[in-house]
């Protein structure tokens, strides 16, 4: 569709100005305006300590400040994607992932982990935004479904934390069919009676968030993190009409009844742990 | 049909059945042309035969989306009996995007839901160009639920740019009501036939294309993004379409190849908007023999097959 990913490049490069964590000693906050330490973001999680602006964070840092000590286990780190299609537009479907992989960090744009959040076992997908935008083809949706089906064999608890800008064009009609298996696979926890968290972080939009994000048995947001279906772009032109004020942004969607509760990263552990508890109780 | 309305390529096709007319005309002031007339409509059938069957992807695109291509009402009228339209989403509204309700295929009840555009101006926009909003996913969902309450199987007929990108959309949960859509339908407990007939845009598509069997039409299109919205994108210019459909491989003919449709069903010489009735005819065929190998599973099997299958759409290296 027109607007998957659409706004991807304008979101990236715009939060990526304000949002990151900037290199260097002092760094002024985009949300209070104040001078601070980066040391001192850094260690409230990327959130500003004095206004509480959440930055972007890296995948793997959040799951070390979500989970219990170094117990976690990754599952299918090597798999990757392939260009099938022989999609090609500037560059090759197969540039860009090489390039992606590159990096250094993941060989695609989700990390699974078996873990657990004050003693409770989970299955936690992460997305990691910088692997093309958190996009999602045929690897993040098989590593999410075999997510699922894991907590449904361990009877687990399943938790997705979304940052994506939606299906990934380069694999074209399989990127769309991985929103029909990764929901599919949700039917099934649903009617093992186990529970999925949904954490929707900036940003999630497309594909993702019209499918696994918007079935958690609760929907949690970050603060003004940007959640929608459509981007912003496509439908300031489609009703050619300014948006308004914090549209599509986690209070918009909490006021609409789209999410169960607003939750600060610094928070979100101790909060997950409580509700875990209350939802489930493992089989010992 | 009146075919009113001609694309770029069919041009040559359009320009000798002039040629026809006109020298039929000289028919009628007694010269004896019988014979050049029916040659030149033998070339014209040649000739669309050959464009149709080397169209590229960018025209396919454009032949899913002909203004006189067959819309779900039309499939109604022409494969079902007994049709009565059910509305709303019991929450909300009546979305038009969207058309359902209960009608007799072969005399078996069945619930019909599909998308629907319009053809001329005033019904275009009643229609919303097909794109449905949450209500219309959400009346969707409530007559597959009710299907398959009354043990109905399910047929859908897809076709639509998109679900509409608009506030009241978001507002009201787009997202939520497609996600919904396509975790409930992997789990409904009768059959269902998914129909791509035309545009299969994206997500707005696929909320009513789960199901045990997937037909496409030979002409139309099913995609993850429009060709010109990807053009927009990747060559950050909308009017690069042409090399953006080449590139997301969106045909009825690439999409088999990865295992997402089961069956291609043949569209009359010329495309589906010259005969509704052929056309119909064709995907009647293909409904009622699927539907048949279908009603000889249980619902844990309809189930599991369904879970099977989507669960198999994967491509990556290990």
């Amino acid at each position: 569709m027109s607007w998957f990913n659409k706004e991807k490049a304008g979101i990236e490069k715009s939060v990526a100005k304000k949002s990151r964590v900037p290199e260097g000693m002092w760094t002024k906050c985009p949300g209070c305006s104040e001078t601070l330490l980066a040391t001192e973001i850094d260690a409230n999680l990327n959130v500003c300590p004095k206004c509480g602006h959440h930055y972007r964070i890296a995948a793997r840092r959040r799951l070390e400040a979500l989970l219990d000590g170094a117990t976690w286990q990754e599952f299918d780190a090597g798999i990757t994607s392939v260009d099938f299609l022989e999609f090609k537009d500037a560059k090759s479907y197969q540039e860009r992932i090489n390039a992606a992989v590159a990096k250094g960090g993941s060989k695609d744009a989700v990390i699974c982990v078996q873990g657990a959040i004050e003693g409770v076992n989970v299955q936690v997908s992460i997305f990691d935004f910088s692997f093309m935008g958190g996009s999602m083809g045929s690897v993040v949706g098989e590593k999410i479904t075999r997510s699922i089906e894991r907590a449904l064999h361990l009877r687990q608890p399943a938790i997705i934390i979304s940052a994506s800008g939606g299906a990934r064009m380069q694999e074209s009609i399989l990127s769309l069919m991985q929103m029909a298996k990764t929901s599919a696979a949700l039917a099934k926890l649903k009617e093992a009676g186990l529970p999925f968290i949904s954490i929707l972080t900036d940003p999630t939009t497309g594909g993702v968030t019209a499918s696994f994000a918007m079935l958690g048995d609760l929907n949690i947001a970050e603060p003004k993190a940007l959640i929608g279906f459509a981007g912003p772009r496509v439908i300031e032109q489609t009703i050619r009409q300014k948006l308004p004020e914090g549209f599509q942004r986690a209070e918009y969607l909490l006021d609409h009844g789209m999410v169960d509760i607003i939750i600060p990263r610094t928070e979100m552990r101790a909060k997950l742990a409580s509700i875990l508890k209350m939802l489930h109780s493992p089989a010992i | 049909m009146a075919n009113n309305f001609n694309l770029e390529f069919e041009k040559p096709i359009v320009e000798l059945e002039k040629k026809i007319e006109e020298l039929s005309m000289l028919a009628l002031d007694g010269l004896d042309i019988a014979a050049d007339v029916s040659a030149l409509e033998g070339r014209v059938e040649q000739m669309r035969a050959d464009i149709f069957s080397g169209l590229s992807r960018w025209q396919t695109a454009q032949v899913a989306r002909h203004i006189n291509r067959p819309f779900t009402l039309d499939y109604i009228n022409h494969m079902f009996t007994d049709f009565t339209e059910l509305h709303g989403d019991r929450n909300f509204g009546d979305d038009h995007a969207i058309v359902g309700g209960l009608a007799r295929f072969n005399d078996q009840p069945v619930m019909v839901i599909g998308h629907q555009k319009g053809r001329d101006t005033k019904e275009k926009v009643y229609r919303n160009f097909g794109m449905p909003n949450p209500e219309g996913y959400r009346k969707a969902l409530r007559l597959m639920q009710m299907a398959e309450q009354f043990k109905l199987p399910v047929i859908t007929f897809v076709d639509t740019p998109g679900a509409y990108p608009g506030i009241g959309a978001e507002e009201r949960g787009q997202a939520e009501a497609i996600a919904r859509n396509l975790r409930e339908m992997a789990s409904l407990r009768t059959p269902i036939i998914v129909c791509i007939t035309g545009e299969g845009g994206s997500g707005g598509a696929l909320a009513i294309a789960v199901g045990d069997r997937i037909l496409m039409l030979e002409h139309s299109v099913y995609a993850v993004i429009s060709p010109e919205g990807c053009a927009a994108i990747l060559w950050s210019d909308g009017t690069k379409g042409e090399q953006a459909a080449e590139a997301l491989k969106p045909t009825a003919q690439d999409i088999i190849k990865l295992g997402v449709i089961d069956e291609i069903v043949k569209e009359p010489i010329g495309g589906a908007h010259r005969d509704h009735e052929a056309t119909a005819r064709n995907m009647k065929e293909a409904i009622a023999r699927n539907l048949a190998e279908l009603s000889k599973l249980s619902e844990e099997e309809l189930v599991e097959g369904r879970y099977n299958k989507f669960r198999a759409m994967t491509r990556c290296l290990e």
